[in-house]
């Protein structure tokens, strides 16, 4: 997906002369031509993710919209509390962008994947977190990202294409699959497992699967709504922790609305084997590969 | 628009200024008195002596937030309606200062955490170079802010990028937190350390006393120097209350009726 975000900022950044970059050190093979296009408008903080927000803080106190990037874990926890009080608490015009997030970074470790970021981050005042699903939206997301003034973070997932897939609009909470007797609803490109899921299912296409794109959910959608009271099924997926997810989010919201339906929930469970591996791997590790999403997906429609 | 350099004045500003936050204090029944009293003359001459309309303040010590709601009381900033209500429910004078958009005039950020004073200044004072602005940005730092490791990231970025419109201003009473800086974390030789990091440095030998301060600031202001610029301030936590300088103590505690008329009275006699 960065990718696709480098190409976006490049194009906006020669139209609109407010964009700052700042990076924290990283983007190679990714961001040059960014580097390149934005000339003295595009700074390497260095390994100082603390002093970068908040110095994107004060620029954009000066009128500028600032954008900060690293890697999910690095732009999301340590300078955590750079974010909630200089940009948050005071509704600046810092983005913040975090590549690999999930478990993206793989056989990196532990150190480089990102599974309570959106837990942290959604829980700011005035921030927004954008979760792509697949690499189509990005180009929509930064451009919304970038014209609607506040803070944000966005989840940049690896390489995720929807392949056959034709895509409804962009909206926060979209249907991208129409099925019919369970419903699924996905954070981000974790819903490409789900469609993969499904594919393995002889009875074809026997779910609504709803794409989760911005985080916090601040109220249900009809469709979503008329999708639950249909099935009375819900399948929640999310590769991040259940604490302060996808999840959590939804059952209250659910429960709030008087919204009855049966519940399974795949997340992110860290390193319950202690090992490590690809994104595959842990997705595996905590039931969010494709395959245990199909056992999931029957298990609901067979009333388990 | 800063004034020229008159003692007597700057003097008479202070000790409107001390008897308004001791009444504050007292009021509120706060404490953090000493940290303001370390740095109150710092605030007084940067506000009316050094800072222009465009100019930027960072307060990165912002438990010293009463020192500066008094002084910008005294530039007109903040009514005398909206002083009283310090401390109280519903108030924009918190503690520390305010969080928001666009709080009050003369605060530009809310502070509070240690730590992030010299990278917001740093941020303004980057900002001219795309905005075409030309403003001086003013942080002042306590010693304890120098035990943080994002103001150090702060000084390296703007050494490297040639900040010369930055001036920190390190409040070096030597008394932090919970001890003496030299039992916490020896920062000694703090001179060294900055002018280390690619700043200018400046010493000022009194940091509670305004011709230390005008001296080390004139300097300043002479410089053609591409290099940020740092003072090390040497105050005394308490300044000018006699029961309360350098008293850790006075980080915290609040005045009772008897202090507080003693304070008054030290002041008035001064």
């Amino acid at each position: 997906m960065r990718k696709e975000f480098a190409a976006t900022i490049e194009a906006l950044a020669s139209r609109n002369e407010k964009l700052i970059f700042f990076t924290g050190d990283l983007g190679f093979m990714a961001l040059e031509n960014v580097r390149d296009a934005m000339g003295d408008r595009f700074i390497n903080a260095g390994v100082s993710e603390q002093n970068m927000i908040s110095m994107a803080a004060a620029v954009a106190a000066e009128g500028f919209t600032a954008i900060c990037y690293s890697i999910a874990p690095f732009v999301a926890f340590r300078p955590a509390e750079q974010m909630r009080i200089d940009v948050c608490l005071h509704n600046k015009d810092v983005k913040l962008v975090g590549n690999g997030g999930g478990y993206g970074y793989g056989i990196m470790g532990s150190t480089h994947h990102a599974i309570e970021d959106i837990a942290v981050l959604s829980s700011f005042q005035n921030n927004t977190c954008f979760i792509p699903c697949c690499n189509e939206d990005v180009e929509q997301i930064v451009k919304k990202m970038v014209s609607t003034r506040g803070p944000a973070y966005l989840r940049l997932g690896y390489g995720a294409k929807t392949g056959e897939i034709r895509l409804t609009p962009y909206s926060p909470i979209r249907k991208i699959i129409d099925g019919g007797s369970v419903t699924i609803v996905g954070m981000g490109p974790i819903i490409l497992n789900a469609i993969e899921a499904l594919e393995a299912i002889p009875d074809a296409e026997p779910a609504d699967i709803f794409a989760v794109s911005e985080m916090p959910i601040g109220e249900l959608t009809e469709e979503l709504v008329n999708s639950l009271e249909r099935t009375g099924k819900l399948l929640i997926i999310e590769e991040h922790v259940a604490r302060g997810g996808l999840g959590e989010n939804l059952a209250l919201l659910l429960m709030q609305n008087g919204v009855d339906t049966k519940l399974k929930h795949l997340c992110a469970r860290g390193y319950p084997e202690g090992l490590y591996g690809s994104q595959g791997y842990h997705q595996a590790s905590s039931s969010l590969d494709a395959r245990s999403i199909r056992e999931a997906i029957l298990d609901l429609i067979d009333g388990r | 628009m800063a004034m020229t350099f008159e003692e007597k004045k700057l003097k008479e500003i202070k000790k409107e200024c001390v008897l308004k936050m001791l009444a504050l204090y007292k009021g509120a029944q706060a404490g953090h008195i000493a940290s303001s009293l370390s740095c109150l003359d710092i605030l007084i001459y940067i506000h009316f002596m050094q800072m222009n309309e465009q100019d930027k303040f960072v307060l990165s010590k912002g438990h010293a937030a009463a020192a500066l709601y008094t002084v910008l009381h005294k530039c007109g900033k903040i009514s005398p309606e909206m002083l009283q209500t310090f401390y109280k429910d519903g108030t924009l004078l918190s503690a520390h200062p305010p969080c928001g958009e666009d709080p009050l005039a003369g605060i530009t950020f809310g502070t509070g955490s240690l730590g992030h004073g010299l990278s917001l200044a740093t941020g303004f004072a980057l900002s001219n170079r795309y905005s075409g602005k030309k403003f001086q940005v003013y942080c002042l730092l306590s010693d304890g802010d120098c035990n943080a490791g994002s103001t150090w990231e702060a000084g390296m970025f703007a050494a490297h990028h040639d900040l010369s419109n930055l001036v920190a201003v390190v409040d070096n009473n030597r008394l932090q937190g919970f001890g003496k800086t030299e039992e916490v974390i020896d920062m000694e030789p703090l001179e060294d350390k900055w002018r280390a990091f690619g700043f200018e440095v400046y010493k000022c030998s009194d940091g509670n006393e305004f011709r230390s301060l005008h001296e080390a600031f004139s300097r300043i202001n002479k410089s053609e120097s591409t290099m940020p610029k740092c003072v090390i301030a040497s105050t005394t936590k308490g300044s000018g209350i006699s029961y309360m300088e350098n008293k850790l103590e006075w980080h915290y505690l609040p005045m009772d009726d008897e202090l507080y008329e003693t304070a008054v009275k030290e002041i008035n006699e001064q």
